[in-house]
């Protein structure tokens, strides 16, 4: 069994990073909608998939080497980061069945990733 | 009582963060069929190399339109839901991609894999459950 390199353990947590940021220009980019359908085209949904797309180019790279065991559940960082730009930016409130769903779909992906 | 004056939703009306739980729980489904897609489709790309394979490459062009299908369908999800909550529900393609793989590529399934799904589908069922109060 192999390692997993200190480089793909830094790609992963960096694509989870701006897939999360990528995520938040996607949620401002929902706030046009209201306008009308065709409004889904504006720069904060541009920002958004350019930073999704990056995302997903980091995390390709990333778990090309090293185990999924360690990199699965670096992927699902994602999510904490997520809930961390929600309350910033979008003041949502930490709930505890926000945090217990969390926990409980983090602990899932650390098994996903040793049975993977 | 009829009026014909359209309403603006609130923010996070609870009804419609319930409907957009299950559009992202769809979205997930796309983006897991997307990605099965374009696994065939690089097989594809490298039976037929050069650009005349990649424009008929059917499957990678299918895998990437579902892509964008299911970006769109998040954005519009995001509109009458949290982040916070919308956000982990994308967990769910873990799910579906097993799920497609085992149906379609009968890949194997460990024991682990299945516990931890579990774990994925429970805990966004707690997610849901909590956004309805």
């Amino acid at each position: 069994m192999t390692s997993t390199p200190f480089s793909s353990i830094l790609l992963v947590f960096l694509g989870s990073l701006i897939g999360s940021i990528g995520m938040v220009f996607l949620k401002k980019a929902s706030a046009n909608l209201h306008k009308g359908f065709i409004h889904i085209i504006n720069l904060n949904a541009f920002i958004g998939v350019v930073l999704f797309l990056l995302s997903s180019v980091f995390y390709l790279k990333g778990i090309s080497q090293g185990q999924l065991s360690v990199l699965y559940p670096m992927v699902s960082m994602s999510y904490v980061w997520a809930l961390l730009w929600a309350k910033l930016f979008f003041h949502e409130r930490f709930t505890t069945q926000k945090l217990l769903g969390l926990g409980l779909v983090l602990v899932g992906v650390v098994f996903v990733g040793f049975g993977s | 009582m009829s009026s014909s004056v359209v309403v603006p939703k609130p923010a996070h009306d609870p009804q419609a963060q319930r409907r957009a739980i299950y559009l992202v729980a769809f979205a997930t489904f796309l983006g897991a069929a997307a990605q099965i897609l374009m696994k065939s489709g690089t097989n594809y790309a490298l039976q037929h190399p050069g650009l005349m394979g990649l424009l008929t490459d059917i499957p990678l062009i299918a895998g990437y339109a579902l892509y964008g299908v299911m970006t769109v369908l998040i954005v519009v999800a995001f509109k009458d839901g949290e982040l916070s909550v919308l956000y982990p529900i994308i967990a769910l393609s873990y799910v579906w991609v097993t799920a497609l793989s085992f149906v379609i590529f009968h890949d194997s399934l460990k024991a682990v894999k299945l516990i931890g799904l579990a774990l994925i589908i429970s805990g966004v069922g707690v997610i849901g459950r909590g956004s309805k109060s």
